[in-house]
C-alpha cells in the first residue's frame, strides 16, 4: 500500500461499500499519481462506477478514507469534490440541448460582472484560452443539440477544466465515438496530462487501455485484484486479470457454408425523423448459415434500415424480400411471422417492457400463441416452464428472477434474455443490432459464440454494429455502410481494418 | 426493525397512512377554523357507521363512483389518462335516459336495453377519444376535456327537448319503471311488501328507506372480471405491454393503435355502465340540466389513484369515497361545518397517496440508520 504522498493526485484506501446484504467494494484502493492516465478495469457491475461515485461525493462509503493530495478528504457531495478539483464525465451526457456550448459549459458557474449579469465575454475568452491549450477543439456558439457526440464530450470535459479540475474521471468515454473520435480524445488525454493533471478512465475495452494509459488497476466483484504498469502486459493477461479465467478474445469459427439467399434488399430508400432520405438505394443480400456484418459509424443509415425492414418505418422505394416474399410496408407482426427475428439495438426500450416480469417478457412475440394461451386464455404455468428453460440455457441471473420485474435485471442479463427470446422464434434470419453494447468480456463471447451457433444451425445472421473489431471478427461477409448505402462488400479475411474505417468515413477504395 | 420496515413499505400501509394523515390535517383546519376536530371527526364516522341505513345510503351514493373508478383504473393500466370519464358518464346518462323514457319492455328486456344503452354511449365517447390519438396522435387528456363540455351541454340540450323535458322541473321524465335497478323495487311500494320490511328494523333500514340497487353488485363483478381480463388474458396482455412500454409491444409486432382504440372503448363502457346504473337505481331516475359538472368521473381519478389503479382496490376506495361524501352532509347539520371541509379531506387523502412514493426511501434511511446504533 502507498503512504500518504503529494506524489499523488488521488488515494482510496479500504473502501468498502454495501447496499443491504450486498458488497459493492470491500477493501478496495486506488493510487492515482499525478501526471498519469490511470484506467479503471473490470467486468459489469464489478464496482467501478460505484468507486467513482464515491470519489466524486454522490456515494457515501460505509469505510475507508481518501486522500487528495496526500490530504484526507470527507467528500460529503459532489460540491466538495469539485472544490477539491475532481472533475467527472458521465457516459451520458448531462448537458441543455438548447443551450450554447458556451452557455452549457458555464451553466452552474456563471461568470459574472459587478451588477451580477452573465459576462459572456470574460466566458467565452477564458474556455477559448482552455481550448487552446489542451486542443480540444469545440464551436462555443453552436448549439449542444447540432453538434457531434464527440463534441459533445469534448464540452463535458471542458466543464470539469473551466469549474479548475486536476483529476477527471471519465467514465466509458470511448463508447459512443467513432475510431478517429477515440484517437482525437487519446491525444488530448495526453495534453491534460502534459500538464500535470490526472485521468482515470472507467472502461471495459483492453484495445484501448492498451493505447491509453499508463497504470491499470483490476477490480473483480467490488475486490481489488492488481495495479500494473500497462505496458508490461498484453490484452489477453489484462482480461484473464478481469475475468479471473482465461478467456479467448479471437472468436473461434469454422468456415462459413453459404447456402441460397434468404433475406436481400433491393435499391431500398428509406426517410429519417427529420423527412430526408438516410437509406439512399441500399442492396444487401445474406445467405443461409451465413453471418453479413455491417461495419459503419452510427448515423448512417443503419437505424432506419432496420426501422424499415421491421416495418416500424415507412418505406419510399425497394423492396425487402425474406424468402422470396415481399415484406415491406407490412406489419411488425407480418416480418416476425415471416421468420426474421431482431435483436433490438436499445434494449430498454424497444427490447423488454421492464415493468413487466422476465416470464411475460420471455414471451413477448409468443403470448398469442400455444402453448402460452390458449382461446385467449394466458397459461401461466407453460410461461414460467419456458422462461426456466430458457433463463438456464442462456445462464441469466439470478437464477430465480422469472417472476420478478425486467427492469431489476442487470444490463448484460436483459440482453440474455432477449438473446434467447429472439432465437426461441426459431427465425430464418436472425438480424442482430448492436448485441454487444456495454456487455463485458465474457458476455461478448457468449453472444458472438451464440451468433455462430445459430449461422451453423443454418441460419442467416445480420449484424450490426459500431465496433469495427466486432463486425470483422464474427462477420463471413463484411459490408461497409456509409452515407445510407453499401459502399463494398468483403469476405472474411481478405481486408483490413484501415481500408474498411476508410470506406466507413466516406473514402473511396482503390484496392 | 425490518419486519417494521418491510410492513412500512407495502402500498396498503402507506394508503391507510395517507388516509390517517388526510384526517390529522382536516382536523388541524377545523380546529383553526374554530370547530372541536375531535367532536366534527367523530361526527363524521358517526354519519356512516351509526346505523345500517346510513351504511346502505354509503354503499349506494360510492356505486357510480366504484364503477368509474374501475374505468379510469382500466385505461391507467393501459397507459392512457382517461380524464373523460366524466363526460363518458354524462354521456351514457343521456342514453340510458332517453331509451329508458322512449321504449317500455317488460323489465327482462328493458333493464339490459337500457344498460346497454348507457354503455354503448360511454364507448362510442370514449372510443372517439382513442381514435383520435391512434390515428392522429392527439393527446387523450386534450380531447377528453373539450369532449367533456360537449357531453354537459350535448346533455343540457337533450333536457329541453319536448320530448324528454318534464314540465315545471329542470329536469327529464323518469325512465319507464321497467327499467329500475333497485332491489326488490317494485314490492317495496306494494302493501304486503312494506308490511314484511316493517317487521324487522334491519331489512326497514336498508332496503326500504333507501334506493338500494344492483349497481354495488355489479361494480364487484365488474371489478373480479376487470382483474381477469387483464392479468389472466392475452388481450389483456396486449393492453398492459402497450401501456407499460409502447415501443417494445409494437417491436414485438403488437398493434399499437388498436389497442389505444380498444382500452379507451372499454373505459368508456365502463363508465357508461356506471351511468346506467346510476340512473336506473337512484332517483329521480332522469338527467337534470347541469350549470357545472357533477363530478362523478372527475371523483373516479381520485378513486383510482388512492387505489392505486387496481380494480378490486376500487371498491374500498369508491367506499371512503362515498362514505366521506356521505358523512360530511351530518358535518354540515350537526356541527355546522361546512361541508367543504370534506373536499379537503378528499385532497389530502390524494395528495398523501401521491407523495408514498416518498415513504419507502425514508423507511430505508431510518432503519439503516437503526442499524448503524446497534453496531
Amino acid at each position: 500500500m502507498a503512504g500518504a504522498s503529494s506524489e499523488y493526485a488521488v488515494q482510496m484506501h479500504g473502501i468498502t461499500k454495501s447496499f443491504g446484504s450486498f458488497y459493492a467494494l470491500q477493501d478496495m484502493e486506488l493510487n492515482v499519481k499525478k501526471g498519469s492516465i490511470h484506467s479503471l478495469l473490470g467486468e459489469n457491475g464489478a464496482g467501478k462506477s460505484t468507486l467513482m461515485n464515491i470519489l466524486y461525493g454522490l456515494y457515501q462509503a460505509d469505510e475507508g478514507e481518501i486522500l487528495i493530495d496526500g490530504k484526507k478528504v470527507d467528500i460529503k457531495n459532489p460540491n466538495v469534490a469539485i472544490e477539491h478539483g475532481i472533475g467527472m464525465v458521465h457516459q451520458h451526457f448531462m448537458l441543455v440541448d438548447d443551450f450554447t456550448v458556451t452557455q452549457n459549459i458555464i451553466l452552474g458557474n456563471e461568470t459574472t460582472s459587478h451588477a451580477g449579469f452573465v459576462d459572456m465575454k470574460k466566458a467565452r475568452k477564458q474556455i477559448l484560452e482552455i481550448v487552446d491549450k489542451y486542443g480540444l477543439e469545440v464551436e462555443p456558439d453552436a448549439k449542444v443539440s447540432d453538434i457531434s457526440v464527440g463534441m459533445q464530450q469534448r464540452v463535458e470535459i471542458l466543464k470539469a477544466l473551466y469549474r479548475g479540475a486536476q483529476l477527471l474521471i471519465l467514465d466509458e468515454p470511448t463508447a459512443v465515438l467513432t475510431p478517429q473520435e477515440i484517437e482525437d480524445l487519446i491525444s488530448i488525454m495526453n495534453n491534460l496530462v502534459k500538464d500535470g493533471k490526472a485521468i482515470i478512465i472507467i472502461t471495459h475495452k483492453l484495445k484501448e487501455i492498451k493505447a491509453s494509459s499508463d497504470t491499470c488497476t483490476i477490480i473483480r466483484r467490488g475486490k481489488y485484484i492488481d495495479t500494473i504498469p500497462v505496458k508490461d502486459v498484453t490484452e489477453n493477461e489484462l482480461a484473464t486479470l478481469m475475468v479471473g479465467h482465461e478467456v479467448n478474445l479471437v472468436v473461434d469459427k469454422t468456415p462459413a457454408k453459404p447456402g441460397e439467399v434468404v433475406f436481400e434488399i433491393q435499391n431500398l430508400v428509406v426517410k429519417n425523423d427529420r423527412k430526408l432520405d438516410a437509406v439512399k438505394g441500399l442492396d444487401l443480400k445474406v445467405r443461409r448459415g451465413e453471418i453479413v456484418g455491417i461495419a459503419g459509424i452510427d448515423g448512417n443509415g443503419q437505424k432506419e434500415l432496420i426501422e424499415a425492414v421491421n416495418c416500424l418505418a415507412p418505406v419510399v422505394s425497394g423492396s425487402i424480400l425474406i424468402n422470396g416474399k415481399h415484406i415491406e410496408n407490412t406489419s411488425p407482426r407480418r416480418v416476425i411471422d415471416s421468420g426474421v427475428s431482431t435483436i433490438p439495438e436499445d434494449r430498454q426500450k424497444r427490447g423488454l417492457v421492464l415493468d413487466f416480469t422476465v416470464n411475460e417478457n420471455a414471451v413477448l412475440e409468443q403470448y398469442r400463441t400455444a402453448p402460452f394461451s390458449e382461446k385467449g386464455i394466458l397459461n401461466k404455468k407453460e410461461m414460467e416452464a419456458f422462461t426456466k428453460k430458457l433463463i438456464k440455457e442462456y445462464d441469466v441471473r439470478p437464477e430465480d428472477c422469472g417472476p420478478k420485474r425486467a427492469g431489476g435485471l442487470s444490463g448484460g442479463n436483459q440482453q440474455k434474455v432477449i438473446i434467447g427470446r429472439e432465437i426461441a422464434m426459431n427465425p430464418d434470419l436472425l438480424i442482430a443490432v448492436q448485441p454487444t453494447r456495454g456487455l463485458d468480456v465474457g458476455a461478448i463471447e457468449t453472444v458472438h459464440k451464440t451468433l455462430i451457433r445459430e449461422r451453423d444451425k443454418g441460419k442467416a445472421v445480420l449484424l450490426i454494429s459500431f465496433e469495427l473489431d466486432e463486425v470483422m471478427n464474427v462477420s463471413d461477409t463484411i459490408a461497409v455502410i456509409y452515407d445510407g448505402k453499401i459502399q463494398d462488400t468483403f469476405a472474411q479475411g481478405t481486408v483490413d481494418e484501415n481500408t474498411i474505417g476508410l470506406l466507413m468515413a466516406g473514402g473511396k477504395n482503390h484496392g | 426493525m425490518d419486519k417494521t420496515a418491510k410492513i412500512l413499505k407495502k402500498p396498503f400501509t402507506m394508503t391507510i397512512i395517507a388516509i390517517l394523515c388526510g384526517f390529522l390535517v382536516a382536523g388541524i383546519i377545523l380546529s383553526i377554523a374554530g370547530y372541536p376536530p375531535f367532536h366534527s371527526l367523530s361526527v363524521l364516522i358517526q354519519g356512516v357507521f351509526s346505523g345500517p341505513k346510513h351504511i346502505s345510503n354509503v354503499i349506494i351514493k360510492s356505486t357510480p363512483l366504484i364503477l368509474t373508478g374501475i374505468g379510469v383504473a382500466f385505461a391507467f393500466k393501459t397507459g392512457l389518462f382517461n380524464i373523460g370519464a366524466e363526460g363518458q358518464f354524462i354521456m351514457g346518462c343521456v342514453a340510458s335516459t332517453t331509451v329508458g323514457i322512449v321504449c317500455d319492455f317488460p323489465a327482462v328486456i328493458q333493464i339490459p336495453l337500457v344498460l346497454a344503452a348507457g354503455v354503448i354511449a360511454g364507448a362510442v365517447f370514449g372510443g372517439l377519444v382513442g381514435f383520435l390519438k391512434a390515428r392522429f396522435g392527439i393527446h387523450e387528456v386534450l380531447t377528453s376535456i373539450m369532449f367533456n363540455w360537449i357531453a354537459l351541454y350535448f346533455s343540457n340540450w337533450i333536457c329541453n327537448l319536448e320530448r324528454f323535458h318534464k314540465p315545471d322541473t329542470i329536469g327529464t321524465y323518469p325512465v319507464n319503471e321497467s327499467s329500475y335497478t333497485m332491489i326488490l323495487g317494485k314490492w317495496k311500494t306494494t302493501k304486503e311488501g312494506k308490511e314484511a320490511l316493517l317487521s324487522s328494523d334491519f331489512l326497514k333500514d336498508t332496503i326500504l328507506k333507501t334506493d338500494v340497487n344492483a349497481g354495488f353488485i355489479a361494480a364487484i363483478i365488474l371489478a373480479v372480471l376487470v382483474s381477469f381480463l387483464l392479468y389472466k388474458t392475452t388481450k389483456g396482455f396486449e393492453l398492459r405491454a402497450v401501456g407499460a412500454n409502447r415501443y417494445a409491444a409494437e417491436f414485438t409486432g403488437i398493434n399499437v393503435n388498436r389497442n389505444i382504440l380498444h382500452s379507451m372503448v372499454i373505459s368508456g363502457g365502463i363508465c357508461g355502465l356506471a351511468a346506467a346504473f346510476y340512473i336506473t337505481g337512484n332517483s329521480p331516475h332522469g338527467i337534470a340540466t347541469l350549470a357545472a359538472f357533477e363530478n362523478t368521473g372527475f371523483n373516479a381519478l381520485g378513486v383510482c389513484l388512492i387505489a392505486g389503479s387496481s380494480p378490486v382496490g376500487c371498491i374500498f376506495a369508491g367506499l371512503l369515497f362515498g362514505g366521506l361524501l356521505y358523512g360530511g352532509q351530518s358535518l354540515q347539520y350537526e356541527v355546522g361545518a361546512p361541508s367543504e371541509i370534506i373536499n379537503i379531506v378528499i385532497g389530502v387523502i390524494v395528495f398523501f397517496v401521491a407523495l408514498t412514493h416518498i415513504i419507502p426511501p425514508l423507511v430505508e434511511r431510518f432503519s439503516k440508520g437503526g442499524k448503524k446504533h446497534a453496531k
